[in-house]
Parts: structure tokens; sequence; C-alpha cells
């Protein structure tokens, strides 16, 4: 058991960097899925088509792709990136394009009247989409962010071979280390499982909270 | 860096060889996560709480943990067990459990999709459960299961890099070797992202089409 105790160490160590590369992934993703998906939303020609086009290569290429491009191309353009900062915008542009269509999707299911009662209060479309729609659409996102980070976090998986030395690239350390192989694998698949539960709970939660005294004023 | 055409056509032929071993694990995956998920679907279904719990519960953690570490799992644990697999068939399996947790849940959609009054006309009509399966339920719960389906046979491919990991020489490891061995990195990334979109836009178009023909799952 003393054994075992240094290596837990290095596990929880790659817990740690894991649960930071989720967070700040989601949070980029955040931005980019309102970025993207109320431009393509927008009157602008030019500004939808370039939402368009994001999502599009975003949802089109392979994530692994994005993120060996972002670490091993981008240098070459006098952009060198930390594994992290790599794993930070492959993950959360990649997951934020799969984030925008949810965006565009929950604020064109808002009804039309609600648009029109904006125009008879005189709002400016920008207060309309700030006090109105987003409000009722963001608790129609919600569960699908919720999903969205889960995918978020199985993705971070990947950035192990970047060498970023999160939870899977730890167990293969330790498995170098030790030679077992069944003993870190299964530890670490339980962490993800549990932080996954996590991710779910909290946006159960959240929901929850955010759709209390709402009952029976959306169907 | 200048992008150099002449190295372009000296690796096409390594990269295509990858993306035959990439379609060909897409459609193996695909094959085996139709059946999986069948399975799930139905045990989730099942009178029986421990078979339908535990089935539950482990389709709820396999798509809660990471396919790499699965594939880890497949590929380095499975030997100790006295199992080795080659390492496209482990990848195959790998993605095939993974997705078929996923279909699962098209197939739970589309079969409650189905009214329940469908199952009272049959009912009604004195058919019995294996004939109001063939003739009611099923011909009405499988074409809208069809573009869901290809929806995940499309984001499987997408996933298909990962087997790299696991020394599968799919797309993305026959381009990493070139650009290791020769130390040029754009051109063979930036054409892995090329397939991929070409692939993936084509399947796409070919999703909308399923989607006009059989509709979409509410």
């Amino acid at each position: 058991m003393e054994r075992w105790s240094g290596y837990f160490q290095l596990i929880l160590d790659g817990a740690l960097v894991t649960i930071e590369l989720t967070l700040l992934g989601s949070l980029l993703a955040l931005v980019m899925a309102f970025v993207a998906g109320l431009g393509r939303l927008s009157r602008n020609a030019a500004v939808r088509a370039l939402a368009t086009a994001y999502i599009e290569f975003f949802r089109g290429t392979s994530i692994f792709v994005q993120l060996f491009w972002a670490y091993f191309v981008l240098p070459l353009f006098g952009v060198s990136l930390t594994p992290l900062q790599a794993g930070v915008l492959a993950l959360g542009l990649n997951v934020g394009a799969y984030g925008a269509e949810v965006v565009r999707g929950a604020v064109q299911s808002i009804g039309k009247e609600q648009q029109e009662a904006c125009v008879a209060l005189n709002l400016t479309r920008w207060q309309c989409l700030r006090h109105v729609i987003v409000p009722q659409a963001f608790v129609i996102m919600l569960p699908t962010f919720g999903n969205n980070a889960i995918e978020l976090l199985k993705g971070t998986a990947v950035v192990s071979l970047i060498s970023l030395a999160d939870l899977t690239f730890q167990a293969q350390v330790v498995r170098a280390q030790t030679g077992n192989t069944m003993v870190p694998f299964i530890t670490i698949l339980l962490l993800y499982f549990a932080i996954a539960s996590v991710i779910s709970l909290s946006v159960r939660g959240l929901e929850r909270r955010l759709t209390r005294g709402l009952d029976g004023v959306r169907s | 860096m200048e992008w150099s055409w002449s190295f372009v056509w000296e690796i096409l032929p390594t990269l295509l060889e990858g993306v035959k071993v990439t379609i060909i694990a897409t459609l193996l995956g695909s094959a085996l996560a139709l059946v999986v998920g069948l399975f799930v679907a139905l045990a989730r279904r099942s009178d029986n709480p421990f078979l339908s719990r535990g089935t539950g519960f482990l389709a709820e953690f396999i798509r809660g943990t990471p396919l790499l570490v699965q594939l880890y799992f497949l590929f380095y644990i499975l030997p100790d067990l006295g199992l080795t697999l080659s390492p496209l068939v482990a990848g195959t399996i790998g993605l095939g459990l993974h997705y078929g947790t996923y279909t699962a849940e098209v197939y739970r959609a589309g079969i409650e999709n189905v009214s329940r009054g469908q199952w009272e006309a049959a009912k009604a009509c004195n058919l019995t459960t294996p004939q109001a399966w063939r003739h009611i339920i099923l011909p009405q719960a499988i074409p809208p299961m069809i573009p869901a389906l290809a929806n995940y046979f499309i984001a499987m491919f997408k996933e298909t890099p990962l087997l790299s990991a696991i020394t599968v020489l799919e797309l993305m490891n026959q381009a990493r070797s070139v650009a290791n061995f020769n130390y040029r990195y754009l051109e063979p990334m930036t054409l892995v992202g090329v397939f991929f979109l070409v692939i993936s836009i084509i399947s796409v178009i070919g999703l909308r089409a399923l989607e006009r023909r059989f509709g979409r799952l509410g």
C-alpha cells in the first residue's frame, strides 16, 4: 500500500489538470457558443458567413486534427502554445462550435410573439436579446450544454497525446513505472465518471433553480 | 514555413492508405454499435430490475468516460487477462461499445416515439406482441431512427484518430509518422484536416438527404 500512495498522488495531480482543462475549455466554449450562435442569427450577411464557416470547420474536422494542428503547426507560423494553451484552445473552439448550434436552436425556438412584444415595448434588438430572449432560451440550452461539457471532459483525455500531464497521461506513467495496468486505469475511469457525474448533477441543479416558478408558463 | 506541393504529392499515397483504415474502422465500429445498441436498449426495457438497472448504469459509465481510456483498457488490460487483440480489433470493439451506448438511446427514443394508441390498436386487432412489433411498431419506429443513427456514425468517424494511440495505422497515425520522418508537420496535418472536412461534409449532405427522406426523431 505504501508503494501506491506516491502513484496515487501522481494521479491526483493529473485529475487537477483535467479539471482545469475542463473548466477553462468550457468557459471558452460557452463564449464561442454565444458569439457564433448569435452571429449566425445576425442581420449582417458577412457576420453570418463568418459564424457559419467557423461552426462548419470546427464540427467537420476532428478534435484531434485541431489539437495537433494547434500544437504542431501553429508554432511554424510563429505562435507557440504550451500544451495547456493548445488544449484549451482546441477543446474550447471545438465544443464551442457544437454549442453555437444549441444557442441558435434555442433562440429560434422562442416564439415570435416574444419578439413582437419587444417591438411593441420599443426595446432595441440588443435589449430584446439581453432581457427577453436569452433568459428564456438559456433554460432550453442548459441540458445540452451539460452534455457538451461532458463531451469536453472526455475530449481532455486526448491532450495526453500532446504530452500534457492529465489523468490519462499520469495513468500511462504509473503503468510504465509499475507494470500494472489494471489499477491505474480503473482508478482514472472511476475519476472521470465521478467528474462527469458532478457536471451532470450541477447542471440539473442549475436547471431546477432557473426554471423555478416557470411551471405552466412554458409548455 | 512554405507550403510544398511536391511534398504533398509524395505523402498522398501513404495518407490514402490511412483513409482506407479509417473508413474500415468506422464501418466495422458502426456495425458493432448497431448491434450493441439494440441489446442495451432491449436490456434496459427488461422487466428484470437487475438487468435493466445494471445495463443502465454500465451504459451511463461508458458514456461518462473517455473513449481513449477505454481503448487503452481494451488494448493493455485484456492481454493481462489472457485475451490479446490486434490493434484494429481492439479499436473497433472500443468504438462499437462506446457508440453502442449512444445508439441505444436512439433506439429507445425511436420506440417511445410510437404512440401508445398504436399498441392499443394492435391489441384491439388481436395481434400477438411479436406481430405488433413486426407489423405496427417497428415500421413506424425505424425510419426516424436512421438519420439519428447516421449522425452518431459521423461522430464516430471523427473519433477514429484516437485509434492511433493504440497503434492502428489509420489516417492520423500515418500523417504523424510521415510528419515525424520528414520533420514537416504543416502539410500532413493540414491534409488530415482537409480529408476529414471533405468526408464529413459529404456525409452531412447525405445525412440531410436521409432527414428529408425519413424525417427527424421528434
